[in-house]
């Protein structure tokens, strides 16, 4: 318990418990299961980012393409689906397929030519999105098969609310969980996951472990791409429309939420719990904003100032840790 | 010498082959002088965000928020002009008003320049998170001032600062020159310059050797922030408004032209002067992709790949040198 508190997803929690209880006390309809569900639904797939976010701050990198990679792997799929039908089945694979493609590229940029990851995803953000824009056009794609918005619309279960109107957990959510535990698997019950902690606290360190640096930086910039791809795919689902213009942007967002929880761009750091707490955060401040009837100008101005104070914060307590410590330097 | 030169001498070969590859593909178009005036014009922006850029690249730090700064800054200073400056205002009033939201202007982007200087500095926060934070902050300031609107409608004398011609040169490739003649001046020939270079090939060394590494990182930070100001006259001069998400492709720009200038990624290296002939080739092909009226968002895909191949060209070259040191 003691070791929980010194932690800093402890700080996050309480921030989230007390912004919680003031934005009830001022509108009781956020304490409900009906606008949890809904936040649930709705934050799903800037969750799914933040997963491939933090699987790439672990290792010691950074990837703003992400929301390029979505774009293009949530536009693919629905061209096919308009054009040929199609079912639940390509629906997961064309993103899939199209995302670890385009991740995987980004990553060999990296390692083989020893550019800095911000650069390199800079430069692809701009290329796979600037390609996508100008091959389809900018056009706005609708009317997706029905079965596909069927599917967007299964719940775990169903729930009536005082009006009469059907809310539950929906399938979307479940995705999300599912994909949080094999991520929280992976990173830590796999000499996989291990590896990648080990390569973001020191390459050389982890090379002369044994390590498979090559292997790993693959498989995290790929399992980026692969969480992009499902997230465009689950905002199509959500928006039943696919716009060129939807996710590009979002990209600060999430690593933002991401860097709140906790993970640090020294690499190393960061786990799933802090990282649900901080997209969590995200989305009770902004729905929060919303319930208060506080302007919407407003959001990035307290994202900004949250992202900085919990930045520094972090940075002030690893110092204090670090100034308990004896550090031998060995060469 | 020559080997000192090598870098730039490579750089101007490349620029007069693009020059001699945009002239061919389009032919006289290229040579009429409307052309090169609207080069002129939009090439200082751009120039001194990237130098805003390129200076804290040398101390291996990034700013990811100068758009953002410049946005906020050109914002307040649209305010203060279209606020105070009323049809019946005069002469030297409104030289004074003008002055006032200048400086009113560049203070907010040395406020945010000092703000990313102290929080990577003092507090510890890496570059890029510090930068992400201010960037996403004055990003909203910037919504909340303008509500998402565009400010516009300046004086006469505010428009010249972009759009006027003094003796046949336009004013912002002044203003760029005397920025890029001032930049040079402080990195080769102060001891923060040096000290910038020192910090960016290794902090520790620089550290030990009595840099008091803070104050420089704060003043190279401060510098990149007022940059971002200068541009932001610039740019709202030149549209006669100004707007919350101006720009926003310059990103891309700025650490295009400062890699494509020699400035080393990973901090240390990098010559003011490599960065403007390196800004006048991005121009030459931009200019000559509008002509051949190629998609705008193509163009930035193709500066994608360019920085891309610029950074692996780098790479080989560098491993070339290796082996033959060895």
């Amino acid at each position: 318990m003691k070791k929980f508190f010194s932690r800093h997803e402890a700080y996050v929690l309480m921030v989230i418990v007390i912004l919680s209880i003031i934005i009830t006390l001022i509108n009781p309809s956020f304490f409900t299961l009906e606008n949890l569900f809904d936040l649930f639904k709705s934050y799903s797939y800037l969750g799914i980012f933040a997963i491939g976010v933090l699987f790439v701050l672990i290792s010691g990198g950074i990837d703003i393409s992400f929301s390029a990679i979505a774009t293009v792997a949530m536009y693919a799929m629905a061209v096919y689906l308009i054009r040929f039908g199609g079912n639940i089945f390509l629906t997961f694979l064309i993103p899939a397929v199209i995302g670890i493609g385009l991740g995987m590229i980004n990553a060999s940029i990296i390692y083989f030519f020893n550019i800095p990851s911000i650069i390199t995803t800079i430069a692809t953000l701009n290329i796979y999105y600037g390609i996508l824009v100008v091959l389809s056009g900018g056009k706005w794609l609708y009317g997706l098969p029905d079965w596909f918005r069927q599917f967007a619309e299964l719940r775990a279960f169903t729930l009536t609310n005082a009006e009469g109107g059907q809310y539950g957990l929906s399938i979307i959510t479940v995705m999300w969980f599912v994909i949080l535990l094999i991520a929280w698997l992976i990173l830590h019950y796999t000499l996989l996951g291990r590896g990648i902690y080990a390569m973001g606290g020191s390459p050389p360190s982890a090379k002369r472990a044994g390590f498979n640096i090559l292997f790993q930086q693959m498989f995290v910039y790929a399992f980026m791409g692969l969480m992009a791809g499902i997230a465009g795919m689950v905002h199509a689902m959500l928006v039943q429309t696919v716009a060129p213009n939807a996710i590009v942007g979002k990209e600060l967002d999430v690593i933002a939420a991401v860097v709140l929880g906790g993970a640090s761009l020294t690499g190393g750091t960061g786990t799933i719990f802090g990282t649900i707490l901080g997209i969590a955060l995200i989305a009770i401040l902004s729905n929060g904003m919303t319930l208060m009837r506080i302007p919407s100008f407003w959001y990035n101005v307290i994202i900004g100032l949250v992202v900085i104070i919990s930045v520094s914060f972090s940075v002030y307590r690893r110092r204090q840790r670090e100034k308990q410590t004896i550090l031998v330097e060995v060469e | 010498m020559y080997r000192k030169y090598l870098e730039s001498i490579i750089l101007v070969f490349v620029m007069l082959g693009v020059f001699l590859l945009m002239w061919i593909m389009n032919g006289g178009e290229f040579f009429r002088s409307a052309n090169f005036q609207s080069m002129a014009f939009q090439l200082p922006e751009l120039g001194i965000l990237s130098l805003a850029m390129m200076v804290t690249i040398l101390t291996a730090g990034i700013n990811l928020s100068i758009i953002a700064s410049a946005n906020i800054s050109g914002i307040v200073a649209a305010i203060i002009l279209t606020q105070l400056i009323k049809p019946e205002t005069t002469g030297l009033s409104e030289a004074l008003i003008i002055l006032l939201a200048i400086l009113a202007g560049l203070s907010v982007a040395a406020v945010i320049g000092l703000l990313n200087g102290l929080l990577i500095a003092v507090v510890g926060v890496s570059p890029i998170l510090a930068t992400l934070g201010t960037m996403i902050l004055m990003n909203g300031f910037a919504i909340v001032l303008t509500k998402g609107y565009v400010i516009s409608g300046f004086p006469e004398a505010v428009l010249f600062i972009g759009n006027g011609i003094i003796f046949g040169i336009p004013m912002p490739i002044i203003i760029f020159a005397i920025c890029a003649a001032v930049m040079a001046l402080v990195l080769n020939s102060t001891p923060t310059g040096i000290n910038i270079y020192m910090i960016g090939s290794n902090p520790i060394a620089t550290l030990f050797s009595g840099v008091n590494n803070r104050t420089v990182l704060i003043r190279t930070y401060l510098l990149s922030g007022l940059y971002a100001g200068v541009a932001a006259i610039i740019m709202i001069s030149r549209f006669n408004s100004a707007k919350a998400d101006y720009g926003e492709s310059y990103l891309l720009m700025t650490v295009l032209a400062s890699v494509l200038g020699g400035v080393s990624a990973a901090g240390g290296f990098g010559k003011v002067s490599g960065l403007v002939i390196a800004l006048i080739i991005l121009q030459i092909v931009s200019s000559g992709l509008n002509l051949m009226r190629v998609n705008n968002f193509l163009t930035i895909a193709i500066w994608g790949m360019i920085l891309i191949l610029v950074m692996v060209v780098k790479y080989l070259a560098e491993q070339v040198q290796r082996r033959r040191a060895i």
